[in-house]
């Protein structure tokens, strides 16, 4: 029998039993639905942990303190004061595959502009440090190399201590601050970027020139981590080498001695992160995958009541001469159909529900176009796989015995 | 006069466990063009087994089977389906149409399953034959919106559409009553007058009457074979019975 009879005859059994027909759909329907909305939030979150990772800075690269010992006893990193600005200079010089270094000092205390004060943290960095942190200025400017040297007492406010000192949206460059007690000239106001993952404000901070807050705020001469830019993705890697390298030799570390700091990367900070929901996402899917399975048992169990029922118009096709591989691909034929409309009901739906998680959760969800296209194959497969079953029992039945079945 | 069926010392067993049951012992038959067989004989004597191998559902265990002087005995299950597609008709007791498909489309099935024939040419060839065994006007009916002489003569219909060399019938008044019968052996009488070939099973030696030769079976053998005498005219049969009441 030619395709396009098998295909109407598989498409007129299949209406005549429309609820049937929908039901057993139906598995098929929520299991390429979940799939593929599971896929998608996986993606998702995945992406929005990646978009929040980039937002930190370009290729950044930071050196913490290590743990060290001394005298055979562990010390905490944050008690180390083994980072300097020699260091940076050094990693400057040396390092070719890093493009921007800063030092950076941090420390937390109150601004107080007038009779407004609002506790926020002070970081201190060079000419550099807001490219290094993707930062951008949207008023005034940035800090110079030369108001770094001279640990002039001027400061960039984030977006959030702008508002709570002066109001909502004002410009408050030009102005005066006081952070505790040492006033400081605003010079500019820095761009909006949000809630880091972490739930923490990255707009609640103030920027000044690294010796002006280690001078005047914090009276110290050491620094509190390095940060840097690679020159690209690929080269962060080698980046963290030649930092490793320059350090040990600064610090005068010995082969046997391990390092007193440490070097992260970006690029391991997005891993660590993306492999949780990764994990998720395959969790989830393999979930979504198991419905998807129920479904494919539940066309062959429809189709082998289906073969049973019509075990008589079996034995009728046979005998005016339907060969076994005519009958074969009649059941076959309409098990995948089963599934693959089925199939694209639930990839309809699992758009729908995509679209419904991305406006409950702000995440910046996309179905992405692999999930609908395996989730298509999956299902002719499954269409085949357990339709094959029993058509074939259809296609070995006996004709005689067909006729006569009662 | 062309021969249809040529069997010779035909024989079939059936293992059922470890007894062999022997449902046909050596059988010699020969059809001939244009006769109208009847085949008779008690359950289990045979004559079910002989009718599935001539029209080649079953396989014979041993002997040879020329069918339009092709030896189908030896046969696989396909290249026989393509046999039962080109040179057979069946009619069964139960008719066996296809519920809720039209009876066009039911006597278009045998066709469906031939390459060769165009969507023209099948709906053509189904209402010629619809036409005649006198339904044309019932052509896009259910089966189960017809009764069961009509339905037996859809069934028909499908048995004649591929201009099959024998009709094969199987007890096909069996499900009808007295009058309803006569009906369908004078259509069968009717085709047969045409030129068809056609083998029928049946039990009722009244029904046996109308056909041309009697072929009787028990335990596997032909016990005795002869040519009707005083042949019946259906169509005579069915003026003489009383019309019933409505």
């Amino acid at each position: 029998m030619n395709p396009g009879n098998l295909l109407k005859i598989a498409i007129k059994a299949l209406k005549r039993n429309k609820m049937r027909s929908f039901l057993t759909m139906l598995g098929i329907i929520i299991g390429v639905a979940s799939v593929i909305t599971m896929l998608a939030i996986g993606q998702g979150s995945k992406k929005s942990i990646q978009d929040q990772i980039a937002g930190m800075g370009s290729n950044m690269l930071f050196v913490m303190p290590g743990n060290m010992r001394m005298g055979g006893v562990q010390q905490g990193s944050s008690s180390s004061q083994r980072l300097t600005v020699a260091d940076v200079k050094a990693i400057k010089t040396e390092c070719d595959a890093i493009v921007a270094v800063s030092p950076e000092v941090r420390s937390s205390g109150q601004a107080v502009s007038g009779n407004s004060n609002w506790p926020t943290t002070i970081y201190g960095g060079n000419e550099q440090y807001l490219e290094i942190r993707s930062w951008d200025v949207v008023s005034g400017r940035n800090i110079t190399d030369t108001e770094a040297e001279s640990s002039a007492k001027v400061c960039l406010v984030g977006r959030t201590v702008a508002d709570e000192l002066f109001g909502e949206g004002i410009d408050p460059t030009g102005e005066t601050i006081r952070f505790q007690s040492i006033p400081f000239k605003i010079i500019g106001v820095l761009s909006k970027k949000g809630q880091n993952s972490f739930g923490q404000d990255q707009d609640d901070v103030i920027i000044a020139p690294y010796t002006t807050v280690q001078k005047r705020i914090l009276a110290q001469t050491h620094i509190q981590s390095i940060q840097m830019s690679a020159r690209s993705a690929e080269e962060s890697e080698l980046a963290q080498s030649q930092v490793e390298e320059v350090l040990r030799r600064t610090h005068k570390l010995r082969e046997n001695e391990d390092n007193d700091f440490e070097v992260r990367s970006q690029e391991e900070l997005a891993t660590t992160m993306t492999s949780v929901t990764e994990i998720l996402t395959i969790l989830l899917g393999a979930i979504a995958g198991i419905s998807l399975l129920v479904g494919g048992i539940g066309i062959m169990n429809i189709m082998y009541v289906s073969v049973t029922e019509r075990t008589r118009e079996i034995g009728l096709r046979m005998s005016v001469g339907g060969r076994s591989i005519d009958i074969l691909l009649q059941f076959l034929i309409e098990s995948i159909l089963l599934s693959v409309f089925g199939g694209l009901i639930g990839i309809v739906i699992g758009f729908g529900a995509s679209a419904i998680v991305e406006a409950l959760t702000s995440w910046p969800i996309s179905v992405m176009w692999s999930s609908v296209i395996l989730a298509f194959a999956v299902c002719t497969v499954i269409g085949i796989f357990f339709g094959w079953y029993p058509a074939r029992r259809a296609a070995d039945l006996d004709p005689i015995d067909a006729l006569r079945f009662e | 006069m062309k021969t249809i069926i040529d069997i010779a010392n035909l024989k079939k067993d059936y293992h059922v466990g470890e007894v062999t049951v022997h449902a046909l012992r050596g059988v010699d038959l020969k059809i001939n063009e244009g006769e109208f067989v009847a085949i008779m004989g008690a359950s289990g004597s045979g004559k079910s087994t002989m009718l599935n191998i001539i029209g080649c559902l079953d396989r014979p265990t041993d002997g040879t089977y020329l069918l339009d002087n092709v030896n189908v005995a030896g046969m696989s299950k396909n290249e026989r389906a393509a046999i039962r597609n080109l040179k057979i008709g069946f009619v069964f007791q139960s008719y066996n149409l296809l519920s809720r498909t039209s009876a066009l489309e039911n006597v278009e099935l045998p066709l469906m399953y031939n390459r060769s024939v165009s969507s023209r040419e099948r709906r053509e060839k189904a209402i010629a034959a619809l036409e005649a065994v006198g339904l044309a006007d019932r052509m896009n009916h259910m089966p189960n919106q017809l009764s069961g002489g009509q339905q037996q003569r859809v069934a028909i219909a499908r048995s004649l559409v591929n201009d099959p060399v024998v009709i094969l019938a199987d007890e096909a008044t069996g499900n009808l009553d007295t009058r309803t019968s006569y009906e369908i052996m004078s259509l069968f009488q009717e085709l047969n007058n045409k030129g068809k070939t056609i083998v029928f099973v049946t039990h009722e030696p009244d029904i046996a009457k109308c056909m041309t030769r009697s072929v009787v079976f028990r335990d596997g053998s032909i016990i005795r074979e002869e040519d009707v005498k005083n042949r019946l005219n259906a169509a005579e049969v069915l003026r003489t019975l009383p019309v019933e009441q409505d």
